[in-house]
């Protein structure tokens, strides 16, 4: 997948920052406005799909490798476990809003409603990173025939370089 | 204790599907180590936490606004069998899944699909059982089409089709209870619909969760999806398809919602029987004439998902008319115990033949035989597993037939006995005829240097053989009480559930 | 009616999942067949004259109580349609691998499977 024209990577290179801070934004502030994780994350997604779209496979691919993004992926989800299973230490119940019993913030600010942010930014970094690592996989993955008589995956990256 | 006890069950295996693909990229052997353990872990959990009854209301938040978690005859030995046949699928699949690559992609796959069964068998809430229940299923999807080759893709495709459908309907049913009650929690809705007169919305959502879930449970209208991606699949997730996740997602499901959330009338238990019977024969038919070993097996297991609906809808029915009591616990037991039993030794079939597979590389009957002195340990396991699913005394699956049969009888429905005689013997010629094809004969000149599996192959196997073995003792009274009829008193309380499950019994 | 309607999406994502020879159509459908539920869920949460269920520092609890729509179809929607994006990015995932095995994304050429 090649790039596209220079006036498409020109105006890229000038948004992808604002619709990534827009979509950090709608996970951040999700407490409080419609969002929150889903639709914050998909947003994030998006602005590295832009980038992906516009300058080509290898170039978004240096950005943001596909193993630094599985780590994320799985880094979001353990973040949420973690979190609503600390829960269990402080009141012996699961998913417990215990930062909101402990240090109750006043209502519509920021830093209130306990919990909820943190499990919001784990959502959005795990669905953001799912959504790229969907993305990048339908795009650059191939299967090869058989080798040693195993099915394997053989990803191709674009340098010709292949890797399991 | 058993306050901390209930969230591990789908935490540990959330965890874990997490953990392993950032710990294990490279090193198989660690992925196959922590598997392995979070799958053991679950099953000595679910053991502990058999004996327990109680509402665990998650995050503290009361019902009806919170989610609560309900632990009752039921869900318990539902866990119970799901973790059991987990942990033995993982220990098959050390040396089995040598054969794939990335195995950490698996094992992450395979325990999102387990904490998504447990989750459907924990929750009290009928959203939390839908997206429990898509948990389970997309895992499923995935794992089915996992080897990459021609027929998995095809068969996973078909499922996925078949499978959302049938999700997209009980999403649908979810949305008429809701319409009607206001609540989302089961025991609220019961308690809102009680007295009630039925009203359309109500018998629509009671349709909707019946195909939906019918569906997932691959009784005999809906049931296409079930010879192609069952064969398909790796062996011990056939295993786990066939043995846990129709029943978990399938039947379990059902029962849960028609009998302690919508409540059973005469016509939902009369459309349950037939669907019982029609599911037994149509399936038994079918498998009789199959060639490929797994294609068989996967025929066998919509005919044994119909002795389940016919044990549980017989009781329903009973229940809704007002007969007997007994009559209609003695039909309940039949249908769990049966599910119990069935889990056993279907998985332990779906194990064996993947062992034959691993061991000559072929699913073909016609092209086995004579594999009684090369794999003696496979060929007494498959005997032991094949005797239990044809009804053959003392295995398990002789004692709940025998129930079934019996209840029936006594209901009056002399006919359904007779039809359920006659496909008991149907499935001990089609098992008969596995027998003597893969294990008698001469050895073929292609099969004269397999060797037996490999031990750890092996040790799931003889587990799940000797629970089928002693599995028929489960029917001694002083057990029995202890294990089989909480479960059977959980099903036919029906609507009473509710007053247990919201003052937290 | 609105809820008429709605299960007549459903039916219309039903057939197309059931005539279309195509596999991408066949997901399109899906699709459709998911959508036309969340919608169904969150018309059921309507109220005439109502306004969106979000608290903010001006709203005065009891008048919100009184007009606010029902929040919970939405929270139950939310969820849906992420469980719709992963069974569908599943689905096309499928549809790509089987194009690559077999040749072709016509549902009645792949069929090696034997019935």
């Amino acid at each position: 997948m090649k790039g596209m024209s220079v006036i498409v990577k020109t105006v890229t290179r000038w948004i992808k920052v604002f619709i990534f801070l827009y979509g950090v934004y709608i996970v951040i502030t999700g407490h409080l406005t419609p969002g929150g994780g889903f639709a914050g994350g998909v947003i994030i997604a998006c602005s590295y799909i832009l980038l992906t779209l516009a300058y080509g496979k290898e170039f978004a691919l240096q950005r943001l490798s596909p193993r630094t993004t599985a780590g994320l992926d799985s880094g979001g989800a353990l973040l949420f476990l973690v979190a609503a299973l600390y829960g269990i230490g402080y009141g012996g119940i699961f998913f417990v809003n215990f930062l909101q019993k402990r240090y109750p913030g006043r209502a519509f600010q920021l830093a209130s409603a306990g919990i909820i942010p943190i499990c919001n930014i784990a959502i959005g970094l795990k669905v953001g990173a799912s959504l790229f690592l969907v993305f990048i996989i339908l795009s650059v993955l191939r299967i090869t025939k058989e080798k040693d008589g195993k099915q394997s995956m053989v990803k191709r990256w674009p340098e010709g370089k292949e890797e399991e | 204790m058993s306050s901390i006890l209930p969230p591990l069950l789908v935490a540990i295996p959330l965890g874990a599907a997490f953990l392993i693909p950032i710990l294990a990229r490279r090193l198989g052997r660690l992925a196959d180590a922590l598997g392995n353990l979070a799958t053991f872990a679950l099953l000595v959990i679910a053991v502990l936490v058999f004996p327990a009854r109680g509402v665990y209301q998650i995050g503290g938040w009361n019902p009806p606004i919170g989610i609560s978690w309900v632990l009752d005859g039921l869900s318990n030995l539902m866990l119970v069998v799901v973790n059991l046949v987990s942990c033995a699928a993982t220990l098959f699949s050390i040396p089995y899944m040598e054969q794939y690559t990335s195995k950490h992609k698996y094992y992450s796959l395979f325990l999102l699909m387990v904490a998504g069964m447990n989750g459907v068998a924990l929750t009290g809430d009928l959203f939390n059982l839908f997206v429990f229940l898509e948990i389970a299923s997309i895992a499923s999807y995935a794992l089915v089409a996992f080897g990459g080759r021609h027929e998995e893709l095809e068969a996973s495709f078909k499922y996925l089709v078949l499978g959302s459908i049938g999700s997209s309907l009980v999403l649908f049913g979810i949305a008429f209870a809701y319409a009607a009650t206001g609540y989302l929690n089961m025991a609220a809705i019961s308690t809102a619909i009680t007295g009630r007169q039925s009203s359309p919305v109500l018998i629509l959502a009671a349709v909707f969760f019946l195909v939906g879930f019918g569906i997932k449970a691959a009784v005999v209208p809906f049931h296409p999806w079930l010879p192609d991606a069952h064969p398909s699949a790796p062996a011990p997730i056939s295993a786990m398809l066939s043995g846990v996740l129709i029943k978990a997602l399938g039947v379990y499901a059902l029962s849960r919602v028609l009998f302690n959330v919508i409540g059973v009338t005469p016509i939902i238990g009369a459309v349950l029987i037939a669907v019982g019977v029609l599911s037994m024969v149509v399936g038994v038919f079918l498998a009789v004439g199959q060639w490929d070993f797994k294609r068989l097996l996967a025929y066998h297991s919509i005919s044994q998902m119909g002795y389940v609906v016919l044990g549980i809808g017989l009781g329903g029915y009973i229940l809704a008319r007002g007969g007997a009591r007994s009559a209609a616990a003695l039909a309940m037991l039949g249908g769990v115990f049966h599910l119990a039993n069935h889990s056993v030794f279907k998985s332990l079939l779906f194990l064996c033949s993947g062992s034959i597979e691993f061991a000559t590389g072929t699913r073909q009957l016609k092209e086995m035989g004579g594999l009684r002195e090369r794999m003696p340990l496979t060929r007494t396991t498959c005997t032991i597993a094949s005797l239990s699913i044809a009804g053959v005394p003392p295995f398990n699956g002789f004692w709940s037939k025998l129930i079934i049969i019996i209840a029936a009888i006594q209901a009056g429905f002399a006919w359904l006995a007779a039809i359920t005689i006659l496909v008991s013997l149907v499935t001990l010629i089609s098992f008969l005829k596995v027998l003597r094809y893969a294990f008698l004969g001469p050895l073929p000149e292609a099969l004269k240097e397999v060797r037996e599996a490999p031990a750890l192959m092996s040790i799931s196997m003889v587990m799940l053989a000797v629970l089928c073995a002693v599995m028929g003792l489960l029917l001694v009274p002083a057990v029995r009480e202890l294990v089989l009829d909480p479960a059977v008193a959980a099903l036919s309380q029906g609507m009473e559930y509710a007053r247990g499950a919201l003052a937290g019994f | 009616m609105v809820y008429t309607l709605c299960f007549a999406l459903f039916l219309v994502g039903l057939y197309c999942v059931l005539t279309k020879k195509n596999t991408v159509k066949i997901v399109v459908g899906l699709g459709i067949m998911e959508y036309a539920t969340n919608l169904f869920l969150v018309l059921l949460g309507y109220r005439k004259n109502g306004v969106a269920p979000i608290l903010d520092k001006t709203t005065n609890p009891l008048e919100f109580l009184a007009r606010a729509v029902d929040p919970i179809p939405q929270a139950l929607v939310l969820t849906a349609i992420v469980i719709g994006l992963g069974v569908t990015s599943m689905a096309i995932a499928l549809c790509i691998r089987l194009y690559e095995k077999y040749g072709t994304f016509d549902v009645s050429e792949i069929r090696r499977l034997k019935e």
